[in-house]
């Protein structure tokens, strides 16, 4: 294992005020390295999206902090926080979130045009990254044309097109057949992981256990275990 | 062109369906915004026709006169006055008629005369055709050669007519600069001769046209003739008087203005209205691109660019629309009234701009209030 690529030090996060008030997340304490493949698991309803917002800059905590390598990143100001998610973190969202109207290989050049690379520049770039997910060939398509193995592939594809240090996955297979999520997280596993990456990935699918670092598990907004992978193949 | 700017255009355009209702909607309010103002400009311009065409520096007439066409006679000693103020270099009559002509088809054509001071001939219109002073000869008469031309048999030069029962001689052909509005022909001749075919009043003059010295000497001269009773104007302020009568005493200021309000309601409700889905259903992509790092600013940039990038076709295709109507409807009636001027263009201009601001306003708004977190969670 490397240096710590993320810390998360007595995270807090709820909603709403009042007699509606739930805490989603209640004082969470964590830390992942580089070249670690980290699962979060847990039940539905116990925390682990609100966990990932937060320590990827997209959901500022009501207590505790965020080192990402090593900076506080809920005191930098809002454009700062997004050019650190621009720069240094790529996601995979629940449902892909690819967009229709734009062809396959212009939805992976998205994070690079926003890195403000010239647009043909970025298409080459894209086309690349597709070339690894394997979808060369389908990137003038529409992503409503992919089945949803591809679409998630090219939503990988997106991920790490800008180059990110750390990645996030939440319920990558959710919606993808068994084979299907095994083939990709295999895939991230042995293409996308490396020594200068740390890949974060919320799951409850444990077919896919096998593949994990470490896993840490949540319920009721709780960290409630943390173990190194005893299934662990390498 | 920017990548992000390109990605915000592709997702506007490759929106074929609400591209379409947006671009239709801001077309046809310009288009209508467009003819309605040109209308109402081109019924102005024309309604001043004569005040440019004789082209005095002053006009004097009766205070309640608010046409040029419907002027009301007055009295000699008005002259006389005018000739002795100061600052007067010369101050002549001008005669406006109507007349009949009976063509040699034998209908007849009505025709507004106009008499130039038989001295000076001061106001005498440009000649395409034979000389300005043949108009001393028996009957002699010279013809507009405008869009109602026509309607006079197209005569040359030499051509007989019966014009009020006497005998009318065409001795030249001019050109104005501005056609009349009321789609009749005009034809030039001498006051006095035009006095004598055409019955009138006690009083002949309709106006006195006065050339000063010096622009300086104006408002003397204008002080000198209210003394009397009689309103002497600049060229400029005559066609302002004209304007106004229109616009504010006719009722065609107002429906215009209504017109144009509505046009203007039903668009912004239209594109304001299809651009608000528009940018509910991407909602999400935005809310996407703020995750994956665009910033608030980027995310305003492309809002705008949508916003302007389908304002300015619509307003091309708009305005080409509504002057290719209007090329069209001039080539089937010469007289049609219809101009686009720069205001019309300007204004209507400023109309689109405030859709497209109105729009992207509430697409802002509403853009800058996703919170990516929403998205994230699916
Ligand atoms: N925006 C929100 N408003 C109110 N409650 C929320 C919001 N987001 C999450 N929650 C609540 O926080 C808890 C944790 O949600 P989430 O992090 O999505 O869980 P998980 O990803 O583990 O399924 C749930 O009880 C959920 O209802
Ligand atoms: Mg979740």
């Amino acid at each position: 294992m490397g240096n710590v690529a993320i810390r998360a030090n007595a995270l807090v996060k709820w909603f709403g005020e009042g007699e509606t008030r739930t805490t989603a997340v209640k004082s969470a304490s964590f830390e992942a390295g580089f070249g670690e493949l980290l699962y979060i698991v847990g039940p539905s309803g116990s925390g682990k999206t609100t966990l990932l917002s937060m320590i990827s800059g997209i959901l500022k905590p009501n207590e505790g902090n965020v080192l990402v390598e090593g900076k506080d990143i809920w005191q930098m100001k809002s454009d700062d926080i997004a050019d650190l998610r621009l720069h240094k973190i790529g996601f995979v969202f629940q449902d892909y979130h690819l967009f229709p109207r734009l062809t396959t290989v212009e939805n992976v050049a998205i994070p690079l045009i926003l890195k403000k690379m010239d647009w043909n520049e970025a298409i080459k770039v894209a086309l690349e990254y597709l070339e690894i997910v394997g979808l060369k060939d389908r990137a003038e398509l529409q992503p409503v044309k992919l089945s949803g193995g591809e679409q998630q592939r090219v939503a990988i594809a997106r991920a790490i097109a800008g180059h990110p240090d750390i990645l996030i996955f939440d319920e990558p297979t959710a919606s993808l057949d068994g084979d299907t999520g095994r083939k990709i997280v295999e895939f991230i596993k042995t293409k996308i992981l490396n020594p200068q990456r740390c890949v974060i990935i919320v799951t409850h699918d444990s077919r896919i256990y096998e593949y994990a670092d470490s896993i840490m598990k949540m319920e009721d907004g709780k960290i409630i275990g943390f173990e190194q992978n005893t299934l662990h193949v390498v | 062109m920017s990548g992000i700017l390109k990605i915000a255009l592709k997702l506007l355009v490759n929106d074929k369906s609400k591209f379409i209702a947006l671009l239709v909607g801001i077309t046809f309010a310009v288009f209508l915004m467009i003819m309605m103002m040109s209308m109402f400009s081109g019924i102005l311009a024309r309604s001043s026709s004569s005040v440019y065409n004789v082209g005095a520096k002053i006009w004097v007439m009766d205070p309640a006169v608010n046409n040029a066409t419907s002027s009301i006679p007055m009295p000699d000693y008005v002259l006389s006055h005018a000739r002795s103020i100061d600052g007067v270099k010369y101050a002549v009559p001008i005669y406006f008629g109507n007349a009949l002509v009976k063509l040699k088809s034998g209908t007849y054509q009505a025709v507004s005369v106009v008499g130039l001071d038989d001295a000076t001939l001061y106001g005498r219109p440009e000649l395409i055709e034979g000389k300005i002073e043949d108009i001393y000869a028996e009957s002699a008469f010279v013809v507009v050669k405008d869009a109602e031309f026509k309607k006079l048999e197209s005569p040359k030069v030499g051509t007989e007519f019966e014009i009020n029962d006497y005998r009318g001689l065409v001795v030249g052909l001019a050109k104005v600069s501005s056609g009349g509005l009321f789609g009749i022909p005009t034809v030039y001749t001498t006051y006095n001769r035009a006095i004598t075919y055409i019955p009138s009043m006690r009083f002949t003059t309709s106006y006195i046209l006065i050339e000063p010295k010096s622009e300086a000497d104006i408002p003397f001269i204008q002080q000198q003739i209210k003394k009397i009773g009689y309103q002497a104007l600049t060229r400029d302020q005559f066609v302002h008087k004209i304007s106004d009568f229109y616009t504010y005493q006719t009722g065609m200021g107002m429906n215009v203005l209504m017109m144009t309000a509505i046009s203007f309601i039903v668009g912004l409700s239209i594109s304001g209205q299809t651009f608000y889905t528009f940018i509910l259903e991407n909602l999400e992509r935005f809310g996407a691109l703020k995750a994956i790092g665009a910033k608030g600013h980027e995310l305003i940039t492309m809002i705008l660019f949508q916003a302007s990038f389908t304002a300015l076709l619509g307003y091309g295709l708009g305005v080409g629309l509504a002057s290719g109507l209007m090329i069209l409807a001039k080539l089937r009636l010469p007289s049609y009234a219809a101009q686009v001027t720069y205001t019309n263009l300007i204004f209507a201009f400023v109309m689109v701009l405030i859709m497209a601001g109105v729009s992207s306003y509430i697409g802002v708004r509403k853009v800058l209030q996703i919170q990516p977190f929403d998205i994230f969670r699916g």
